[in-house]
């Protein structure tokens, strides 16, 4: 039979005062998508989860996740990770998700990304799932008990994967602009459209607000995220820091390797939380 | 010419990649600044060819439509050769991105398994490329498939694995016999070396060969546009190689 309707949010845009308030509209227990650490990441709304000390936070990372799933896991908002890796790139291991998931604090359930992107475009259609070519035969197919084998119904004897349909509590992503209307612009990073599409809610921070309506522009129009979807939004200038915006800032390196080299021990990480996240509620210009 | 190893590497992976004229794109993942090299080497060669789709360029990233253009463009056939790692690779090439034990139980965590179960099948080929040559990374059975070295009849799949690429030796993937053949051994190692630094079991033919070293031509190119392509987007490789700034 098939499932009942889910009732989605009113589609008008809130327009919300700063981070802390966008990371008060994500309820301890939400299962929250976040963009990889090179796309564009809401890294001021993930310090304020952390100052608010949110709680049992599940993460699914389209379709990885590095830094800022680090520092939450870190700081104990996170009780699970659905993704198809954790990584700070350059800087190395993510130490940690590394260290909370040998010790079996970190609920981790391992995808492959375009199983993550299949499942999403799946609900972004409205429909239960999603197939896909390759994967059978890895190891991840054993786990997941919501990956199944389907029969190609236009041939014989070929069974694919399909990817349950992904529906995100909240999809927490970054933008540049946010417009009068709501609209945000995203450029190029689509796979945060595919997220604000699948989630119930999508939550957002914008480099900055400006005047009028992106989508009556032809050029800016493409790289738009329509306010249909965006739940709230908030000004967050510098707001991925240290992870970049393309045009803006690039992903402070520097800053990475330091977190790196503090995050290995619990007490370096400590150390850390005081004093980036829980001392100030903003970074350095 | 004195050459660092990372130069020598390229060099090799250059070779695996091969004849420009048949392979059309070439697609680099997630902190792979060695195999990024090789394909700009070919390209400062060979007038700008393959084509190079570097995931992670940091400017100028050829994908506009996110991060699933990559796999959307994998599935339908259009990427000839992709490049994966493994905390553990074992001799029927299946590798372990994910961790050692008895997953869920992992004693060590690695970062998962990004997109290699569906790259392996769908890349026409994938060269499988890993610095550390030991025991303990080449295993005779890898704890976890991330991504299966070859599948049954009646599975698809489209590629598969090519070659392995160290940092101490090169094995050819000999699909038939579901092994690999130990091909070179890279200057200063030798035959008997690699074969106690594996732990699976591989074919090796009597004498050896030891794997050609850069060309001068070949340098001068790595440390000119090439240092300074691959700078941009791998800073602290491109430093840590030729002491150069982004």
């Amino acid at each position: 039979m098939p499932e009942a309707e889910q009732t989605l949010p009113s589609n008008e845009t809130e327009f919300l005062a700063d981070a802390e308030a966008i990371a008060a509209r994500i309820p301890d227990g939400a299962f929250v998508a976040l963009p990889p650490d090179y796309s564009l990441v809401a890294m001021d709304v993930v310090r304020a989860l952390i100052r608010r000390n949110a709680r049992n936070l599940r993460l699914l990372g389209v379709p990885v996740l590095g830094f800022c799933a680090d520092l939450l896991i870190g700081a104990g908002c996170v009780a699970e990770v659905e993704t198809s890796a954790v990584s700070l790139g350059e800087a190395g291991l993510a130490p940690r998700f590394t260290e909370a998931a040998e010790r079996g604090t970190l609920r981790v359930v391992d995808a492959t990304c375009p199983m993550v992107h299949s499942g999403l475009q799946a609900a972004e259609k409205g429909v239960p799932f999603m197939p896909l070519r390759g994967v059978l035969g890895s190891d991840l197919v054993r786990h997941r008990a919501d990956w199944k084998t389907l029969d190609n119904p236009f041939a014989t004897n070929d069974a694919l994967l399909v990817a349950k349909a992904i529906v995100p509590d909240v999809a927490l992503i970054h933008a540049r602009w946010a417009d009068a209307r709501g609209n945000l612009w995203i450029g190029r990073r689509r796979e945060l459209a595919t997220i604000a599409h699948a989630a119930k809610a999508t939550l957002a921070t914008v480099e900055a607000l400006r005047e009028g309506d992106m989508l009556e522009d032809e050029l800016l129009a493409p790289g738009v995220l329509g306010s249909v979807y965006v739940s709230a939004v908030a000004p967050a200038p510098r707001g991925a820091w240290p992870l970049g915006v393309i045009g803006e800032y690039a992903i402070d390196d520097a800053h990475l390797l330091e977190y790196a080299r503090r995050a290995k021990t619990a007490e370096g990480f400590a150390r850390y939380l005081d004093e980036f996240v829980l001392k100030r509620a903003a970074q350095p210009a | 010419m004195d050459y660092a190893r990372e130069e020598l590497l390229a060099c090799t992976i250059a070779r695996l990649i091969g004849d420009v004229t048949r392979t059309a794109h070439v697609a680099v993942g997630a902190a792979s600044p060695i195999p990024a090299t090789a394909v700009e080497l070919l390209r400062a060669r060979q007038g700008g060819r393959p084509r190079l789709s570097l995931l992670h360029r940091r400017r100028g990233n050829p994908f506009s439509e996110g991060s699933r253009e990559l796999f959307d463009l994998a599935g339908q056939g259009r990427i000839d050769v992709f490049f994966l790692g493994g905390a553990q690779i074992d001799g029927e090439a299946n590798i372990n991105l994910v961790g050692t034990g008895a997953y869920p139980h992992t004693e060590h965590r690695f970062p998962g398994s990004f997109g290699s179960a569906y790259m392996y099948f769908s890349a026409r080929r994938t060269i499988l490329f890993r610095e550390e040559h030991s025991a303990r990374v080449l295993v005779p059975k890898v704890d976890f498939v991330s991504a299966p070295g070859w599948s049954p009849p009646g599975v698809w799949r489209r590629g598969g694995p090519q070659a392995l690429l160290t940092g101490k030796a090169q094995f050819a993937w000999q699909a038939d016999k579901r092994r690999f053949r130990l091909e070179s051994v890279h200057p200063g190692c030798s035959a008997a070396e690699v074969r106690a630094a594996t732990g699976f079991d591989y074919d090796a033919p009597d004498s050896v060969n030891s794997t050609p070293t850069p060309t001068d031509e070949d340098l001068a190119l790595l440390r000119g546009p090439v240092a300074v392509e691959i700078a941009a987007n791998y800073p602290q490789f491109a430093r840590k190689v030729w002491g150069l700034a982004a």
